[in-house]
């Protein structure tokens, strides 16, 4: 009982939405598609802005069942919503902005009492409280929205791609925040977004939406191995993420060696101390795949596997392929010319070619170098 | 010769009649208002066009129509009956009502612009913000529909003051009851008395003049472009 339970059946429109789901009542869980793939739908259906007929429970309340005729109103659901845009009040400064819902709600809620200094630290917008919304940047003004949500007292945190309307800088300005929300605060959040390494770097669970219906549902780790999501995920995008533990760090050349299942890897200087464990990205089309170790190249991660399995794409030139590195595996995204002339199969040992890899972050929140 | 008392009488009476109506028109008009801008109704364009009659019609049609209305033998006669008097029509009442009608689409339009202009978006974030549809009515659609109120509240205003066709006919030219403005100019050229014509003519001038300029310039200050 003690989780998210969702599940919509209905048409909006020429839009058919047809999605069951539950997700843990801690951590983030993303909502995760292609653009019109019904992901904002289903936030708005939970937040109890548009209504489709269905059922919802929230850690054992019943906030929608069609059966019993339940549907509460969306002003009497304690979630904090976070548009894309900031949507901020424009005829309230900050503070203002802030407390409007704060001023709303009380303990008896039952909702998780956020001080208020507490929101305004962990988000850093001390400074702008005298100001109006049209003063602000995009990432503060986002920022804002996110303490504003988290001022309400919510039991259940929505974001609808909360950065997708920023430039690179407001995003990398906003992400740590959000991580920060996450360490800090124990309270679930559904997040919506088209951009796997968002995904990556923040969930831990995930929900794969395509064409109004539920493709994927698991940890992130294991729905990102999977072959067949290519629709939902879009193909560029595809890749896995893996654990690996911190070595040493080489100061001079920007490089820290990290440990991936008993095999050394290189990857750029990172902010964790030896013996830490982080999370790595690994993209499909940045691995390529040798049958003996290459020589004379300059990939320094050449990492040893066994290829588990093969998806060609009959319409394109591509296939891709799944190596086991002996507790993990790396998605490759090869030619199928590839395939044939290096008489690649299950179960053939290969080496894979691992050109770059993306630092997500610390596996385990809080800790410090 | 001047008699000022004589002049200040239909002015009095005109900026009475135009504070009440305007005051009437903002608690009738801001429902219809909001009911016009958010409704999905089949026949919301219908009851728009309604309220926007009196733009095109003819002032002596609409008034033809609302002297019947609050004569005896209308439905303002019937009420009317209720306190011992026989008609609605030639009182000042008559003309309140009249001139509601009559200014409706000046109050209504920009109140209902305003109400559609900034969607949906900052009701549903109330919304999500615990705040029930009374609630961010009060504190968020009105504080962001202000410029509507504003222009709608000076339009409103402004139009009664300039009402001419429908006055006279329903009101007639009953001194210290009916005889507004409008109609004093009116007299005081049929009688020739032309000194008395230029003062409130030229008073009307830059009252216009001012209402216009005032309307523009708080537009200027009170229009805060959203994000």
């Amino acid at each position: 009982m003690n989780a998210i339970e969702a599940a919509f059946n209905g048409t909006l429109g020429s839009f058919q939405l047809d999605v069951a789901f539950t997700a843990p009542t801690r951590g983030i869980t993303a909502v995760f598609g292609q653009s019109g793939c019904g992901k904002t739908s289903v936030l708005r259906c939970i937040a109890g802005l548009t209504r489709l007929p269905g059922r919802l429970s929230v850690g054992g309340d019943i906030w929608q069942d069609d059966e019993t005729g339940v549907f509460r109103k969306p002003y009497r659901r304690p979630i904090g919503y976070v548009f894309q845009e900031a949507s901020l009040f424009p005829h309230l400064s900050v503070a203002g902005n802030l407390t409007y819902g704060a001023k709303r709600t009380s303990r008896e809620d039952g909702g998780n009492g956020v001080a208020f200094d507490d929101v305004v630290d962990l988000l850093g917008i001390a400074p702008l409280m005298g100001r109006t919304p049209t003063a602000l940047s995009g990432g503060e003004r986002q920022r804002v929205a996110i303490g504003r949500a988290l001022l309400s007292r919510p039991r259940l945190m929505l974001m609808d791609e909360p950065l997708a309307a920023l430039d690179r800088f407001a995003k990398d300005e906003i992400l740590p925040y959000l991580e920060a929300i996450q360490d800090s605060l124990a309270m679930p959040i559904l997040y919506v977004s088209h951009d796997m390494s968002e995904v990556a770097r923040l969930a831990e669970h995930m929900i794969v939406l395509n064409k109004g219906c539920k493709v994927a549902e698991g940890e992130v780790g294991q729905v990102l191995e999977r072959l067949d999501l290519h629709p939902a995920t879009g193909r560029f995008e595809a890749g896995v993420i893996v654990t690996a533990r911190v070595i040493d760090h080489d100061d001079t050349l920007k490089i820290t060696h990290a440990e991936l299942y008993g095999q050394k890897i290189d990857i750029p200087l990172v902010d964790a101390g030896p013996g830490h464990e982080i999370r790595l990205r690994v993209r499909a089309r940045d691995v390529s795949l040798a049958t003996e170790r290459p020589k004379g190249i300059s990939i320094r991660n050449v990492i040893a596997g066994k290829i588990t399995e093969i998806n060609e794409e009959p319409e394109t030139a591509y296939a891709e392929t799944l190596v086991d590195i002996g507790g993990a595996r790396l998605r490759a995204r090869i030619t199928r010319a590839s395939v044939a002339d290096l008489a690649l199969r299950p179960g053939k040992p290969v080496y894979a070619l691992v050109k770059s890899i993306t630092f997500d972050r610390r596996a385990f929140a809080g800790e410090t170098r | 010769m001047l008699e000022f008392s004589e002049l200040w009488s239909p002015i009095r009476l005109t900026i009475e009649l135009a504070a009440i109506t305007t005051v009437a028109l903002l608690l009738i008009g801001t429902p219809i208002a909001w009911w016009l801008a958010r409704s999905t109704s089949r026949f919301k364009e219908i009851i728009a066009t309604v309220v926007a009659l009196p733009l095109v019609l003819p002032p002596t049609v609409l008034g033809f129509y609302l002297l019947v209305a609050l004569g005896p033998d209308g439905p303002g006669g019937a009420f009317a009956g209720l306190y011992g008097a026989r008609s609605l029509a030639f009182t000042f009442e008559g003309l309140v009502i009249g001139s509601v009608f009559y200014s409706m689409p000046f109050v209504v339009q920009p109140i209902r612009n305003a109400f559609e202009a900034f969607g949906e978006r900052p009701l549903e974030v109330a919304a999500t913000l615990r705040a029930s549809p009374w609630d961010s009515f009060w504190t968020v659609a009105v504080p962001l529909a202000r410029p509507g109120f504003m222009t709608g509240a000076v339009l409103g205003f402004a139009h009664t003051v300039g009402e001419f066709g429908v006055v006279l006919m329903i009101g007639g030219n009953i001194p210290g009851e009916t005889r507004v403005l409008s109609v004093a100019i009116y007299d005081y050229v049929e009688t020739l008395q032309w000194t008395q014509a230029h003062i409130l003519a030229g008073g009307m001038l830059v009252f216009s003049f001012a209402v216009i300029l005032t309307m523009t310039l708080l537009q200027k200050r009170f229009w805060r472009p959203g994000e």
